[in-house]
């Protein structure tokens, strides 16, 4: 690997913010002109919310299974095991659904996006696309950038709804708790600002997991080492960015409304 | 039929006089990572006539053929297209623009994910044409090209001669004022190249589009200039008393230099050791 003097290290990840930047604005921007490409709209929903329904579920389920399961143990021990329910949602809807369906669709979809786009690039099909007068943002970019913030909003409240049911699975089958308590507990521990807030982030992460995606496919240099290289880099920036931006959402929402 | 794809309403070009150019380049310079890939590169193409671009690899001509269709920018220099400045337009005049100009890219660069028509209509279908005319269209290009029967293959399921041939029909389909070849030869045998240059010839002389052809294949450029396609035989016929084609011409580049640009004539008879050299 060449040595590359601080200056030129500097310039490039400046540039590169720059081109994401650019990249970023123009996929929201080409929204709110024609032409639109809503049938390639549609089939992104579908790929990435429909594709991604059943990985969703499953780590939604599972995660609030083990929530219950763990802060019941914790919670036996100051005799407030009927508080599960409230813990288990609490923890699904603010933070445990949003950043872990974020983070399932950046390893499902974002490295999805770099790759397909990637191995466009490296195969002369974005040029070729340009050539025949189509601007490959607006046909490519921008259609993933909105199927994933629909689709990830969508996701977020299934996978809460499935960790919910599936610490009240635990909560009722294993632990002996009344499934009654469980869910009025559950129901009572939620306010309105949890509720934005859960669902707030996952726009941001839609946002990120998009862009990153499409920035690192339309980037691609080096033919199919290269795709690999920006599959790999489009998954581990937009998890990175995931939870760098779930913070600092949390702060702000904490700061709007207290909680 | 396929003939009717191709005559060409010459009102609609903006260069009213057949003599006047449809590719200016100026003082074209472009550096890549520090490295000149072009230096001062002037030629001009008129209308009509068939530019054929030699060198050797890694002397710019692929760079020189993107330019072209305003695919990158030069660092210095005047680009003019149909008589206008391409350097100047932003990217959706680019866009405006390429709709009067076919490329067939290296390595064909067919959509995987699209059928062969729906690659060959793709422009079509960009262009909001009736789907019964745009598959009328579509079976016609691929008649031009003899591919009629892969219409419903994907790309995956070509041999590498097949998919220059779609690419070819998707080049033309939208009637271009201006066709870009990069290397529709390179990487093929023999038998398929010649198939490829008929197809070039056949372009050339039943539409006379103007176009710029990159080629490494020597005998492909010369079977270019010294043959003409005869439309009733759908053959190359050689031109009589060992004739060149005088809408042909040649552009020899060598590391980012023009080293020759004239007819075939001068070309063969050029003095120049280097251009002796790579010729032989």
């Amino acid at each position: 690997m060449p040595f590359v003097s601080p200056e030129d290290f500097a310039k490039q990840k400046i540039g590169a913010v720059q081109d994401y930047s650019i990249l970023a604005w123009q996929a929201i921007a080409n929204f709110f002109s024609r032409p639109r490409y809503m049938a390639d709209v549609y089939t992104q929903m579908d790929l990435i919310g429909v594709g991604s329904l059943p990985t969703i579920a499953l780590t939604g389920f599972f995660t609030g299974s083990v929530l219950a399961l763990q802060s019941a143990t914790s919670l036996k021990a100051f005799g407030a095991t009927s508080m599960t329910g409230n813990l288990v949602a609490l923890s699904m809807v603010k933070e445990l659904g949003p950043v872990l369906t974020g983070l399932m669709l950046a390893g499902r979809n974002a490295s999805g996006m770099a790759s397909e786009l990637g191995s466009m690039k490296v195969t002369e099909q974005i040029d070729a696309m340009r050539a025949l007068g189509t601007d490959p943002v607006r046909k490519l970019v921008t259609p993933r950038l909105y199927a994933t913030v629909v689709m990830l909003f969508f996701l977020t409240i299934v996978a809460d709804a499935v960790g919910i049911a599936g610490g009240a699975l635990v909560s009722v089958t294993m632990l002996g708790m009344n499934a009654s308590t469980y869910f009025h507990s559950s129901y009572r521990s939620l306010e309105y600002a949890d509720i934005v807030q859960g669902l707030t982030k996952p726009m941001f992460s839609a946002f990120i997991i998009a862009t990153v995606g499409c920035y690192f496919g339309m980037n691609t240099k080096g033919g199919t080492q290269g795709v690999g290289r920006a599959t790999t880099q489009a998954v581990v920036v937009s998890s990175i960015f995931i939870i760098i931006v779930d913070f600092l959402v949390s702060r702000g929402m904490i700061g709007i409304f207290g909680r | 039929m396929s003939q009717e794809l191709l005559p060409r309403d010459e009102a609609t070009l903006k260069v009213a006089s057949p003599h006047e150019p449809i590719v200016v380049f100026e003082n074209v310079s472009i550096v890549f990572d520090e490295k000149p890939v072009l230096q001062n590169i002037s030629f001009r193409v008129n209308h009509g006539e068939t530019c054929i671009l030699l060198g050797p690899a890694g002397g710019g001509k692929s760079v020189l053929m993107k330019l072209a269709n305003g695919l990158i920018r030069p660092d210095s220099g005047t680009i003019l297209i149909f008589g206008e400045d391409i350097t100047r337009m932003s990217e959706d005049e680019l866009y405006k623009m390429r709709e009067r100009v076919g490329m067939v890219f290296q390595e064909s660069a067919l959509f995987d994910s699209l059928s062969v028509e729906d690659n060959v209509a793709y422009r079509l279908h960009e262009n909001q044409v009736p789907e019964a005319e745009a598959h009328e269209r579509v079976v016609e290009a691929l008649r031009f090209v003899e591919l009629e029967q892969a219409i419903a293959k994907f790309p995956s399921e070509l041999s590498g001669g097949m998919r220059r041939r779609v690419s070819i029909a998707r080049a033309i389909i939208a009637k271009p004022d201006l066709i870009l070849y990069d290397s529709p030869t390179g990487g093929l045998d023999p038998i398929t190249s010649t198939t490829i240059i008929k197809l070039v010839m056949k372009q050339r002389d039943v539409s006379h589009t103007t176009s710029l052809l990159i080629t490494h294949r020597l005998q492909d450029a010369f079977t270019l200039a010294m043959n003409r396609f005869d439309s009733e035989t759908n053959t190359m016929k050689r031109l009589p008393n060992n004739g060149t084609d005088e809408t042909t011409k040649f552009l020899v580049l060598n590391e980012g230099r023009i080293v020759f640009d004239g007819t075939t004539m001068e070309l063969v008879r050029s003095a120049d050791p280097w251009l002796k050299e790579y010729l032989s």
